[in-house]
């Protein structure tokens, strides 16, 4: 019998309205007309609602002046400053509290996840005790909690605590002496800066070397030796240019030296010791994660405890530390932001606090603060997957 | 041979003898675990120490020379806590401005969640999906009639009077149930072909998870009232919820992308094989797996949401935190600061404490990996 296909017995091309070609055009297109068409619906009421209110759109506050202060200002601002400058006053607030923030919570959660992880069992349940406690308590309650509960009980400036007669911790703030750079000082940074890359190359040849022919360099304490020795060279050469400003008690309160105000000093205070509690439990998950095959093929290869953690296990466990951990230094930016409830001069305090609430151009203030924690979120991520593809398994 | 030294010969095995002293028991634990070398032991010198600094002085303030009956400030006699102020203010600080003579609303509400979700942890209930259905779609909807009345002869209490562990409880609950399926629907169109839904999606999810939640809610109780044609106001809870919800499902989305990627290609092509559709594999193969597998995420989530809604004194609603601030500053109880805060850490405590140890058993019972 005749075996012809009949091609009539194939489906042939479906009927347009269930081509998947065709519906995703259509579906998408009416996803672009319903986004679009939203937001001019929006930004039409917006500017009609501004107009109405007679508040006026564009940047031109931007050089008003600002007439007010600001407590605490890592450059030179005054009353007779712009709005513009309230800008980077506040930007520079909040990186400087983020910065702290996230060193000294890297290194209490380091400390404390590798503590959660110990054989001596009082040490892991304390651990386990603060990881549990400031993990569960919102941060707003316990920045609130050390800055009105501690921070105001602390002595007035005539009854300070007293470090060696240098360090003064009031109610007032904490004084500590300030360094003072006389002309020589930039010598001793030259040579920091070329101690650094000095390691760097020293631990590139070194790594070569090894691979090469197998012999060990003492990296660690080469580089040391040159990151520490080479600037205290330059600063003892120059005739040590730097002279401390001590604070001193004047009157009512204290002149020179260099104050931390309480704000600051709450704020970074519990945004450490929040953030903290979730890196110790990153750390903890990520040493944990390491298959314990690895810890016991090194014993088998006769490592001890030091040079396997240091060889193996972590280097194994910061590729599962490092993701989360990013992501937690991203939350503590961000939670830099509560500073408006002790009266921080963060970014959202002076520029979408004070400055809104002066200029009453509410759009552009609050889009440009949600643009530089945008920008600040976009380029950690980027990194962190630069980071991530590089040290990424290639499984089959 | 004649075998001399009979004595070393037994014919039955000799009875074990009990281990040494140093061994088992209490010293063995305590020596090991505690003292196993120099270091551990000073380690463990000093922790004692650090305990005893802190603990005592703190159980001695809380319990042991507080005060826990009387009615105002002058019945704090003794030099601890005065826990009568917490007693006196408990009202506003569970249920904020709420009028005495309705706070029964309230309670019933919450009397039938508990009733309600209790069913729902017990393996054995049947008919689960309709008690979840009516959980989610009818519940509320008797709630919001409860709390803010205005049919069915109960008198009305606007949202502005609503406030304290009530209110945070509320802003929470709404926040986690409006966010789930805004966050399924942006994590399948963040994995969609389409490229126009696939960028918008990630684009939505990037703006809202790089931002602080401070930002969004004064973008929220600021800028929607702009937003909006002239004439039309939105209750300033409404707003707040609004901006936690956005906020919360870009989240969401993040974790339920997670599951999504976890389900194994086969998944999809046997459902392709069926001849199901796109929709009916999600609805029908897909999500049931993929959010099984997040539920100890959702419940991470759900956590840093309830933490999260403290934020909300910043734009003058008074949850739980609000109320407790709003009585520090009362005059008539200056200087009780700590008790307001210690009172309103334990009872956050509580709540997140107890949600991270079921969503830890969720994870155990759930979870099929190697445990070494």
């Amino acid at each position: 019998m005749s075996n012809k296909i009949n091609n009539s017995d194939s489906p042939g091309k479906p009927p347009f309205w269930n081509d998947p070609a065709v519906r995703s055009i259509f579906f998408q297109t009416l996803l672009l007309i319903g986004v679009f068409g939203f937001l001019y619906y929006i930004a039409s009421n917006t500017l009609d609602n501004m107009a109405k209110r007679g508040i006026s759109t564009g940047f031109a506050f931007l050089d008003y002046k600002a007439g007010f202060g600001i407590l605490m200002s890592l450059i030179d601002f005054t009353e007779s400053d712009s709005y513009g400058k309230t800008f980077f006053v506040g930007l520079l607030n909040t990186l400087l509290v983020s910065g702290i923030g996230i060193v000294f919570a890297t290194i209490m959660g380091f400390i404390i996840g590798v503590t959660r992880l110990s054989k001596n069992w009082l040490l892991a349940r304390i651990a386990a005790v603060y990881i549990e406690t400031f993990r569960n308590i919102p941060l707003l309650l316990q920045i609130l909690f050390w800055y009105f509960a501690v921070l105001r009980s602390l002595p007035s400036p005539r009854q300070s605590w007293s470090f060696f007669d240098s360090f003064f911790l009031n109610v007032r703030g904490l004084y500590i002496p300030k360094p003072v750079f006389e002309s020589g000082f930039s010598l001793t940074l030259i040579f920091l800066a070329i101690g650094i890359i000095g390691a760097i190359f020293v631990k590139k040849w070194a790594r070569k070397r090894l691979d090469a022919t197998g012999q060990p360099f003492p990296v660690f304490y080469t580089s040391l030796g040159l990151i520490l020795g080479l600037p205290v060279l330059a600063f003892l050469v120059t005739g040590a240019p730097l002279t401390w400003e001590m604070p001193a008690l004047t009157g009512f309160n204290f002149t020179g030296g260099l104050p931390i105000i309480p704000e600051l000093m709450a704020l970074g205070l519990s945004l450490t010791i929040y953030t903290a509690a979730f890196i110790a439990e990153i750390v903890r998950a990520g040493i944990l994660s390491v298959s314990h095959g690895q810890t016991e093929a090194a014993h088998a290869l006769g490592l001890k405890t030091g040079p396997t953690l240091q060889l193996v296990i972590i280097p194994q466990a910061l590729r599962v530390i490092i993701p989360p951990l990013t992501s937690q230094y991203l939350n503590l930016t961000k939670n830099s932001s509560l500073a408006t409830a002790v009266g921080y001069p963060d970014l959202v305090a002076v520029w979408a606090g004070t400055t809104l609430n002066q200029t009453g151009q509410a759009v552009e203030i609050i889009l440009t603060t949600m643009a530089v924690y945008l920008t600040i979120s976009l380029s950690i991520s980027f990194v962190m997957n630069i980071y991530n593809k590089r040290v990424a398994l290639i499984e089959r | 041979m004649t075998h001399k030294n009979i004595a070393f010969f037994t014919t039955e095995q000799l009875p074990s003898l009990a281990p040494p002293s140093n061994t088992v028991g209490a010293t063995a634990w305590i020596r090991q675990n505690l003292f196993s070398s120099p270091i551990n032991s000073i380690f463990t010198l000093l922790g004692l120490y650090v305990v005893y600094l802190t603990i005592p002085p703190l159980l001695n303030w809380a319990f042991f020379s507080s005060d826990w009956s009387g009615t105002s400030r002058a019945d704090c006699t003794t030099g601890g806590a005065c826990w009568v102020f917490v007693q006196v203010r408990l009202q506003q600080f569970i249920y904020g401005f709420y009028p005495s003579t309705d706070i029964w609303r309230v309670n019933l509400g919450f009397l039938m969640l508990v009733a309600l979700m209790a069913p729902l942890f017990i393996e054995k209930t049947p008919r689960k999906g309709l008690l979840a259905a009516f959980l989610l779609f009818v519940y509320p909807v008797i709630a919001f009639i409860l709390f803010s009345g205005g049919s069915f002869g109960l008198s009305v209490v606007t949202t502005d009077q609503w406030g304290g562990l009530m209110l945070t409880l509320v802003i929470a609950s709404v926040g986690i149930v409006a966010s789930l399926p805004l966050g399924v629907l942006l994590a399948l169109g963040r994995r969609s072909d389409m490229p126009i839904v696939k960028s918008s999606c990630v684009v939505f999810i990037e703006i809202w998870r790089g931002v602080p939640l401070i930002t969004v809610l004064f973008m929220s109780s600021v800028m929607l009232p702009l937003f909006l044609p002239e004439g039309v106001t939105f209750d300033k809870l409404l707003r707040a919820l609004i901006g936690i919800t956005l906020f919360q499902s870009a989240y969401m989305a993040e974790v339920i992308r997670g599951g999504l990627q976890a389900i194994p290609k086969g998944q999809y092509e046997a459902a392709q094989a069926l001849g199901l559709g796109y929709w009916k594999t999600m609805g029908l193969i897909i999500l049931p797996q993929a959010l099984k597998m997040v539920i100890p995420g959702i419940v991470n989530t759900f956590i840093a949401l309830f933490k999260d809604t403290t934020l909300v004194i910043i734009i003058g609603l008074f949850d739980l935190l609000g109320a407790v601030e709003n009585a520090i500053k009362d005059p008539a109880w200056l200087g009780m600061a700590i008790e307001g805060y210690v009172f309103a850490a334990a009872v956050f405590w509580v709540f997140c404490f107890g949600m991270s140890r079921y969503s830890i058993s969720l994870e155990n019972k759930l979870h099929t990996g190697h445990k070494r």
